[in-house]
């Protein structure tokens, strides 16, 4: 059997567990496994300039392929910088191993230098977390952690390794273990027969039903049977935030992502059920509203991996735990079984409702918001003239605010995995890093980053990376010289006091900014030019362009939920309230 | 309504820290803890008693069954169940007649005097949570100098048994 150092096994059980990427920050604690990574070849490395952008750009790399995505870092501040990205995984249930270097053993509790208790620090923020004590224990605790990561309700782990545990003169025999069984750990995979029954009983029954389907559908990958179950069923399908893409946005079937930013007709459509199929969805504040007022006539189907995302915040009537493909599939065997048919005739009264909801007030009517000219674009607009440059193909990552809504809303997403955004810890400065890691991933497709002059600055040191590794990514940014959507905040509850939402003359000239990285700026300040420069922008495949676009300051998201109202009580603009 | 919950764990470093940690992050409070290692030393045996409505006791049994040190949990307040709890109780007891009295309820609770000196008494007491509270007001006005109480240890009653 082979003899290999602690540190030559961590490298090589990441080669094992199928791992070809590892992004990541040399430091002290990490440097044995750092010499190991040298003198290899199968596993590339990726230099970030922070933690932060290590984690997520593996993120990102995961999301756009379904793979874990891997990061590794010193420990101390090292550790620490990961953390927000690892709680940025641990929200959106993303499959990620982030490994950590340690103080050696004897040194821990005493204050060391770089010294944190990763393990205690990450602990809320993890999936599982291991600190690993002996070099015989690193080929087996990486397999679990890969296999915890992506199985059940996929999240990070994090495995801290301690520098001595990884010291070169000592070499122990490695063997990759051929599976991974734990005992205490054996996730549901398959939905209880009589459950799922019911289920589509249930469903089959409906006469205003709504199917609310969320990231776990593209977790699970099991777009492919919800679409098939939706035709089948003819019934309206809403996406959360995260789970846009799994259900065809330019379908007819598709009423657009419901909740705090969702459209009318999908929350009034939600409002009004009689009966929800919720399906990898957890019933999000951002999407329930008052919880008192939520769905009042609804019978409650829902479908989760993880047990405790069932009735946590709306009760369910009907609870299938198992995942979202191997439910849905027995769903689709049950409904052929049972040969009845949904009721036609109230589905299509249902139908008409929902189609005068979107003729009236719809997301996509001409009258949601004032059209652009001259020097004022519309943010909604840059959105589409994205969509249309990009033929709707395009890997799209955004940080947080409102380009983050207005991407959500007006890029009209065919296919999963293509829309990648942090939706439950809502973390600024994650468009970019993750953009390189869904670069890496595909690199002849198309990805843009859809951010603001406020997010972008959280994590613009990687437009360096960018360069090191060739990953041209785009990025758009809305520059309205504003936290735009604190700011829209601040004019709907703190009468326009704009506190600490300006920048006044502060912002850096982005154009100038990107040259000095060695990339291409633009600058666009008229709406007639923003197609060519849009098509310019693209036009330049292997370059990372900075599009920074000034647009129009006053515009706000809507429509936008009423606090403390049900779903469907939505401001629709700045003067028109549902 | 107060709960019991018991839990078979690894006996993992770190894995107790996750148990404690999830009540604090989920804002769940813990009434009592009690755990250490069973017959079986890979396992810990923990038992914790909290507040809540059926509602949040079934939220926790299944974020407690989610950590991945977790191998079973069960709520033993939903079936028939045995609760015990030690309490050692150090009291004043220098009087003649209070020495006599103290002594008397001891028996009537059916604990034991297991330490003594010229003025104190230190008592040992097991039973369910009540009979240990009440046994606190019956000798309070007496005079108590330090009480350590355990933490619900907890099993069902029956065949029904938590193992691996």
């Amino acid at each position: 059997m082979e003899h290999l150092s602690g540190g030559e096994i961590v490298i090589r059980a990441l080669k094992d567990a199928g791992v070809k990427h590892v992004w990541g920050y040399p430091g002290g604690a990490a440097l044995h496994i750092y010499d190991a990574l040298y003198r290899q070849e199968d596993v590339e490395h990726l230099l970030v300039r922070h933690e932060q952008a290590a984690v997520h750009a593996a993120d990102g790399f995961s999301r756009s392929t379904g793979e874990v995505g891997t990061a590794l870092v010193t420990s101390g501040p090292g550790a620490t910088n990961a953390i927000t990205g690892i709680a940025t995984a641990y929200m959106d249930s993303i499959p990620l191993v982030v490994i950590s270097g340690q103080v050696p053993k004897a040194k821990i509790g005493q204050d060391a230098f770089q010294e944190t208790d990763m393990v205690g620090v990450s602990r809320p923020i993890v999936k599982h977390s291991f600190l690993v004590t002996r070099a015989e224990d690193i080929a087996e605790t990486i397999a679990k952690a890969y296999y915890i990561a992506s199985t059940g309700r996929p999240g990070p782990v994090v495995v801290d390794i301690p520098k001595d545990v990884t010291e070169p003169s000592y070499k122990v025999p490695y063997e990759w273990p051929s599976s991974v069984k734990m005992r205490s750990y054996q996730p549901t995979n398959k939905g209880h027969r009589g459950q799922v029954k019911r289920a589509v009983k249930s469903l089959l029954s409906a006469k205003q039903p709504v199917i609310y389907s969320g990231g776990g559908v593209i977790l699970d990958d099991a777009s492919e049977q919800l679409v098939k179950l939706a035709q089948r069923l003819n019934y309206p399908v809403t996406n959360t935030l995260m789970g846009l893409g799994a259900y065809p946005a330019t379908d007819r079937q598709f009423i657009g992502m419901l909740g705090m930013h969702g459209t009318f007709e999908a929350n009034t459509a939600m409002h009004e059920a009689d009966v929800i199929f919720a399906v990898g969805a957890r019933f999000d504040d951002r999407v329930t509203n008052d919880l008192n007022k939520f769905c009042p006539n609804a019978t409650i189907i829902h479908i989760d991996v993880d047990p405790t995302s069932i009735s946590k915040n709306i009760n369910a009537h009907i609870p299938v735990v198992g995942t979202c493909t191997s439910v849905l599939n027995e769903m689709l065997s049950i409904a052929d079984e049972l040969a009845t048919e949904p009721d036609t005739k109230a589905i299509d009264a249902w139908w008409a409702k929902i189609d005068q909801w979107r003729a009236d007030k719809g997301i996509y009517t001409a009258s949601r918001y004032e059209p652009s000219s001259g020097d004022v674009i519309k943010p909604q607009d840059v959105i589409k003239v994205l969509y249309k440059e990009t033929k709707g193909d395009a890997f799209i990552t955004s940080d947080v605010g409102q380009h983050q809504m207005f991407a959500a809303q007006y890029y009209l997403f065919d296919k999963p995995r293509r829309w990648i955004n942090s939706g439950g810890l809502g973390t600024m400065g994650f468009g970019l890093p993750a953009a390189m890691g869904v670069q890496l991933a595909h690199p002849e497709a198309q990805v843009a980053c859809v951010t603001g002059e406020g997010s972008i600055q959280m994590c613009i040191q990687e437009l360096s990376t960018c360069s090191q590794y060739n990953l041209p990514v785009k990025i758009i940014s809305l520059n309205n010289s504003a936290l735009g959507m604190v700011r829209q905040w601040q004019d709907m509850n703190y009468s326009s006091r704009y506190s600490q939402s300006l920048y006044e003359d502060s912002l850096p000239d982005f154009v100038a900014l990107a040259e000095a990285y060695g990339h291409v700026g633009i600058k666009v300040t008229r709406y007639e030019d923003l197609e060519e420069k849009m098509r310019e922008c693209f036009a330049l495949k292997d370059r990372v362009v900075f599009m920074d676009i000034v647009v129009d300051k006053s515009e706000h998201v809507y429509p936008m939920q009423i606090p403390g109202g049900s779903m469907g009580d939505l401001y629709l603009n700045k003067a028109e309230k549902n | 309504m107060k709960r019991i919950i018991s839990i078979l764990l690894e006996n993992e470093s770190g894995a107790l820290s996750r148990v404690v940690g999830l009540f604090a992050q989920r804002g769940y409070n813990i009434d009592t803890l009690t755990v250490a290692p069973t017959d079986d030393d890979t396992l810990s045996r923990l038992t914790l008693t909290t507040q809540g409505d059926d509602q949040m006791a079934e939220q926790i049994v299944k974020q407690l069954h989610k950590l991945i040190d977790t191998i079973k949990v069960v709520d033993l307040t939903v079936g028939s169940h045995i609760e015990r709890e030690l309490m050692l109780v150090k009291l004043k007891a220098s009087d003649p007649e209070i020495r006599a009295e103290l002594k008397s309820c001891v028996e009537i609770f059916r604990g034991h005097v297991v330490d003594v000196t010229a003025s104190t008494y230190t008592v040992q007491l097991t039973g369910d949570s009540d009979k240990l509270d009440a046994f606190i007001d019956a000798v309070r006005e007496i005079g108590i100098m330090e009480v350590v109480r355990s933490g619900v240890s907890g099993i069902s009653r029956g065949d029904k048994f938590l193992r691996v």
